[in-house]
């Protein structure tokens, strides 16, 4: 398979390890509930093939477990002079790139499970709906140092809309 | 009245505007009423306000109850004379006597209640907001700041055309987020406009004020000034420059509509429903043609008015886009707002040469007929209304080899001009378009060139993009292609372009980044007017080079200032005045715009 698609030269800041653990969380707790709900016909009518719709939901949720860590490691963000650029995804690589000075507002949001192990999601918000940069998996010093990176670079940048 | 005279879209920059500084000029006069208006107190609206907001469905009920009541009266006094109706309306008086209190007081109530919410309805303009208030038990307040102004829209239903009332709009970024004055006086909601824009513009107020004492032109009749009103043309023939303004004839216009593709699935409906009537013979397969005529004739009708007398124009605040027979709209959207523009071509019109023009503004409209207008620029024209409209949004790309490329852009496409297009092998992906499929910088804009069948042009001013990405899925990837997307604000055009080369996407994704924040970065349009001044100081000996091949937009200037001129004269009674304008006195305040800009966000834009 050919390289991903990436920015030549790029020294991209990775997010914690530590984000596998949320990742892999999230996917067993969707997988269970849907294993669960979705095998309920096979106990009903007891039509036995019924059961292959959880199990080839638990062999899809298990290959997603399995990549996660891939996943997580193929997150990046970057600070360049005058943008932040920003990467993910394995299969569906997205490569993105925000002037400063296009910021709206900066998000801080923990779940449950970032909570647990210490960090935080970064969502940096501009006036076009799909630009959508969320860093997920930033411990919750760095996640708020950068906010307050990001706001003063915007600030220093400022554009119209 | 001296305010830094530019041709209106100084917005990104752009080199073309002629550097010479003879510019302050008498085009904007502010008549005295408008600028009562926007003196930063608060004022109320037209006083036919509460009749015309929905007072209409008020007086129809009095009416029927009026009708009813005279029938019944009718009936009373001539229905005969027995004694038992004598009696029983003797019994009924006390109740009839009741019934017309009741009546009463619903009608002082309802008339108090709307002279309440009328005294409780204002509004006021300062230097960097426009506010309303309103609402007797629930309190409304709304602010826009001036800065962020999208557009200005002024609407006259027909109903307070009659009455002489405009509703105006301002728009700001956002969902639904427009400041409405409902309703005004129809010339002044014009004359309010201007001001509004002046204010917005970065033009000090100082310098706006010092400007005239109008008096009220001689007021002739009430009758003929509302007659005269109706019976003028929807665009002032000295709002804009005559040679700038674009319309849609109307045999275009039908001609356009019957080449829609909705005439066509009509057609086709219509063909399958006559084939089965005859292969069945029951006829009565044929209402089911009728919801879907009823249907297509609503929309050809919508869309025909809305055309109807349709003028684009360049006016000094940005470009006015006016329509509409009985009830007119019109909108002013200053310099910088547009955020994509995309030139597309349904295949039916291709033989004709007609082109569709849509943009995406930050400023949504909940209704949506109103959002179908706005976003729909130009309703249909041809390649030469196409080039004069895209010179208005975009005035960048007025030099020759943007208008090439533009060219380029629209033209079937051939593999090897400028534009950079998917390689062979992504044929599979994009079976006809491949050779069309492609991007180029276009001076300031990025521009996407796609579909052999239902062609399209989109044009994104880097100015205003908000950020690029680019991906890929497996697919993709195994082909070695990859997809660009520029984020815009929300709206009908997508700035996506799939199926390209990988490296040509890496490297036009690291142009566009670089470029789009150096665009930004001198992009000064939110306060076009003041800012406009300073790089075009900046600019100066470069600008003059780039202004020589501008073909189109140079001959522009001159007209604005003519065709004002003749509106300012009648407002100022002091003639002396008027021609000590174009003189030198005030011009030495001109180059100090820059240096005491409006607001404090000015220096930091140049940071």
């Amino acid at each position: 398979m050919t390289e991903r698609l990436d920015l030549p030269d790029a020294e991209w800041r990775g997010v914690s390890r530590k984000y596998a653990v949320v990742e892999v969380g999230g996917l067993l707790i969707v997988g269970i509930i849907m294993a669960i709900a979705t095998s309920i016909p096979a106990f009903v009518s007891g039509i036995i093939w019924f059961a292959a719709i959880p199990a080839s939901l638990g062999i899809i949720f298990l290959i997603n477990i399995l990549l996660t860590p891939r996943r997580v490691r193929a997150i990046g963000y970057m600070l360049r002079e005058d943008d932040l650029v920003f990467r993910r995804g394995l299969m569906f690589r997205r490569v993105v790139a925000v002037p400063y000075g296009r910021m709206q507002l900066v998000d801080i949001n923990r779940g449950p499970l970032d909570r647990a192990v210490g960090l935080s999601e970064l969502k940096f918000v501009t006036a076009a709906a799909s630009t959508g940069v969320v860093i997920p998996g930033l411990p919750e010093q760095d996640a708020e140092e950068l906010r307050d990176t990001l706001v003063a670079l915007a600030e220093s940048r400022r554009a119209g809309l | 009245m001296s305010d830094p005279r530019e041709p209106g879209e100084a917005a990104d920059a752009e080199p073309v505007l002629p550097p010479e500084p003879a510019a302050p000029a008498v085009a904007l006069t502010v008549p005295e009423s408008a600028r009562r208006l926007a003196d930063g107190e608060w004022h109320r609206l037209h006083p036919a306000t509460p009749f015309l907001r929905g007072g209409i469905a008020f007086v129809a009920i009095i009416g029927v109850i009026v009708v009813n009541a005279r029938d019944f009266f009718l009936d009373r006094v001539f229905g005969g004379g027995r004694e038992f109706e004598f009696l029983e309306r003797f019994a009924d008086s006390s109740l009839i006597l009741l019934a017309i209190l009741a009546v009463l007081v619903v009608l002082l109530l309802s008339v108090g209640g709307f002279y309440l919410s009328w005294r409780m309805h204002t509004f006021r303009i300062t230097d960097e907001l426009v506010e309303v208030r309103s609402g007797i038990v629930f309190r409304t307040n709304r602010r826009g700041r001036l800065d962020r102004i999208q557009g200005i829209n002024i609407s006259r239903p027909f109903l307070a055309r009659l009455f002489g009332a405009a509703k105006l709009e301002v728009n700001v970024a956002g969902q639904d987020a427009n400041v409405e004055l409902a309703y005004l006086g129809s010339a002044g909601a014009d004359d309010l406009r201007l001001a509004i824009l002046q204010l917005a513009s970065g033009t000090r107020a100082a310098e706006a004020a010092a400007a005239t004492a109008a008096a009220p032109a001689g007021v002739g009749g009430l009758v003929e000034s509302r007659v005269n009103e109706l019976l003028a043309p929807e665009l002032d023939p000295n709002a804009a420059p005559p040679e700038s303004i674009v319309r849609i004839s109307i045999p275009r216009l039908i001609g356009s509509l019957v080449l829609s593709e909705a005439t066509v699935i009509a057609i086709l409906a219509a063909i399958g429903i006559i084939t089965t009537v005859i292969a069945t013979g029951k006829y009565g397969w044929i209402f089911a043609l009728l919801p879907g005529l009823l249907g297509l004739f609503g929309y050809l009708a919508s869309r025909l008015t809305r055309s109807l007398r349709y003028s684009i124009a360049s006016t000094d605040d940005g470009i006015r886009v006016g329509y509409g027979l009985l009830s007119t709209t019109n909108e002013t959207l200053p310099p910088g707002r547009i955020h994509a523009v995309e030139v597309s071509q349904p295949l039916l019109w291709r033989a004709a040469g007609w082109w569709e023009i849509k943009i995406n503004t930050a400023s949504q409209a909940a209704s949506s007929s109103g959002a179908t207008a706005k976003t729909t620029l130009l309703p249909v024209g041809d390649m030469n209304d196409v080039h004069r409209v895209l010179q208005l949004v975009l005035p960048s790309l007025a030099d020759e080899k943007s208008r090439e490329l533009l060219e380029c852009g629209l033209a079937a496409g051939a593999h090897d001009d400028a534009y950079v297009t998917s390689p062979k092998r992504a044929a599979i992906l994009r079976w006809f378009s491949w050779r069309r499929n492609g991007f180029v910088l276009i001076s300031d804009a990025v521009a996407l060139r796609k579909g052999a069948i239902w062609r399209s042009l989109v044009l994104v001013p880097q100015a205003r993009m908000q950020s690029v990405s680019m991906n890929e899925g497996p697919l993709l990837r195994r082909m070695g292609l990859a997809e660009l997307r520029i984020h815009t604000v929300a709206g009908p055009i997508s700035a996506t372009i799939g199926a390209l080369d990988r490296g040509d996407v890496v490297r036009f994704f690291d142009e566009v980044a670089h470029a789009a924040v150096h665009a930004a970065g001198v992009d000064t349009s939110h306060r076009w007017r003041s800012a406009a001044v300073a790089p075009e100081i900046a600019l100066a000996p470069e600008a003059a080079a780039p202004a020589a091949p501008a073909t189109a937009a140079a001959p522009e200037v001159p007209a604005v200032l003519e065709a004002a001129a003749p509106a300012a004269i009648p407002e100022t009674p002091a003639t002396p005045e008027t021609p000590a304008i174009p003189e030198t006195p005030e011009t030495p305040e001109t180059p100090a715009t820059p240096e005491t800009p409006a607001t404090p966000e000015t220096p930091e834009d140049h940071a």
